[in-house]
């Protein structure tokens, strides 16, 4: 199976996007990146080119989760 | 039978531990019943009374060192123990993260924040009560945070570009706002009755404010609130209300032959500064018959002035000319504590409170006892 070829199983709205559309529908949500090269945010879609629109670099981090994270001071 | 009745000097020689080059002899005590035969050591409330002393050498607010004479090593044990593992004290548990995008782990960090000493109204600390944690056993068991059990702490710091920093500026802390996060940005907020005992110095606060937390750079962002509950240092080392709680026994020199000349002079070098003094004979020693000085009037002799900042390094053993001559040990009911607090307590009043909590374990284990007899 080709890569593009491959549907990303859908988790209803327990996956990261967290916006109740699936990665899979056809309108898939606009995900925020961070440029490793020069910090800003890219936003993509799914199929989108992964290359920072400023300055064309091709690796781009995950943004850190919203969500509390509960630790133990221990 | 009447009791037999040990000499002073037996007695002395049974008090001191015995220091070799390389062995230490005489270490464990005898004054209980059954060693001696004939002897009555049976322990006695107004024998202790008579023969036990409290000597303070310093008595700073936060470190405190003093004597505790005419007592067992497994009681004095008992104190230090205490105070090290079961004086409740204040610290960070419970640590959530809404934003750390610094270059700290969030784990890292918690246990960071766990390690910072803490203070607050010491009324306020006894005020609180345990915030009962749940357990695997009981998980719906664990009490809910209230302004009895938990302080809330507050720390949110961005990092930001100084626009006003001078061009050619190395110096991170002067090129950007908030670089450096320190223990003194976590905020407290007084949460119901608190704000009747944690107000103004006494608020809820880092001992040590210049404690560094973490380190930011631009855009950066920490984001976090703490619980802080009571706790004591036998379940983690942060809870301890002290920095060291320790003791040792009070040295003892003799000299059992006379040291003098330039032997005295290396004999004071073989210990700290004030520990061994140099006198003159006198004629009066020198006429003495056999006592080792005859014919040396005028010249420097050593001796003892004062054990008791003595390190027993036996650096003296290891010289010939000194063999015979010098006997160390250390005086087994004679216990020198020091007590460093790490900033809530006063030094002295822990102590106290270790003596307290020992007298409440004992009336717990009195009434356990009694609860067996009937």
């Amino acid at each position: 199976m080709s890569r593009e070829a491959y549907q990303v199983p859908n988790l209803g709205a327990q996956n990261a996007f967290g916006d109740g559309m699936g990665a899979g529908s056809m309108e898939s949500p606009a995900v925020s990146y961070l440029c490793g090269e020069c910090n800003s945010r890219v936003s993509l879609k799914r199929g989108d080119q992964i290359r920072c629109k400023e300055c064309g670099h091709r690796v781009l981090y995950k943004e850190r989760t919203k969500r509390m994270v509960q630790f133990e001071a221990r | 039978m009447a009791p037999l009745i040990p000499s002073q000097e037996e007695l002395e020689r049974r008090r001191i531990v015995g220091i070799n080059a390389e062995t230490v002899t005489n270490m464990s005590s005898t004054d209980f019943p059954g060693h001696w035969p004939g002897e009555d050591h049976a322990w006695d409330l107004n024998k202790f009374r008579d023969g036990f002393q409290v000597e303070f050498h310093r008595n700073d607010r936060f470190e405190a060192a003093f004597s505790l004479i005419g007592l067992d090593a497994a009681i004095a044990n008992a104190f230090r123990r205490i105070m090290m593992a079961e004086i409740p004290t204040l610290a960070i548990e419970y640590v959530f993260v809404h934003n750390n995008t610094s270059v700290i782990q969030d784990e890292v960090l918690a246990a960071r924040l766990g390690l910072i000493p803490l203070k607050g109204s010491v009324e306020g600390i006894n005020w609180m009560r345990w915030f009962k944690k749940p357990t695997e056993d009981d998980p719906e068991g664990g009490s809910s945070p209230a302004d009895y059990n938990t302080i809330v702490l507050h720390l949110s710091v961005e990092c930001t570009k100084n626009p006003n920093a001078a061009p050619g500026e190395q110096d991170p802390r002067k090129l950007y706002h908030n670089a450096h996060v320190y223990a003194r940005d976590i905020a407290f907020n007084a949460v119901g009755r608190q704000e009747q005992y944690f107000v103004d110095d006494e608020a809820i606060q880092p001992v040590n404010p210049d404690i560094l937390v973490a380190k930011l750079r631009p855009d950066q962002k920490i984001e976090i609130e703490m619980h802080c509950i009571k706790g004591i240092g036998a379940d983690h080392a942060k809870f301890s209300p002290v920095a060291t709680a320790s003791y040792r026994l009070m040295p003892d020199i003799k000299i059992l032959r006379p040291i003098l000349g330039d032997d005295a002079k290396k004999f004071a070098k073989c210990f700290p500064k004030g520990v061994i003094g140099l006198e003159k004979v006198t004629s009066q020693e020198a006429a003495q018959k056999g006592s080792g000085y005859e014919g040396h009037a005028g010249d420097i002799k050593a001796v003892v002035r004062d054990a008791f900042n003595d390190t027993v390094s036996r650096e003296c053993l290891r010289h010939e000319e000194f063999e015979g001559k010098v006997k160390l040990g250390r005086i087994r009911d004679h216990f020198i504590f020091n007590v460093e607090s790490t900033g809530q307590f006063e030094s002295d009043v822990l102590f106290l409170e270790s003596v307290k909590l020992l007298k409440l374990k004992c009336a717990r284990w009195k009434r356990g006892l009694t609860d067996l007899m009937r």
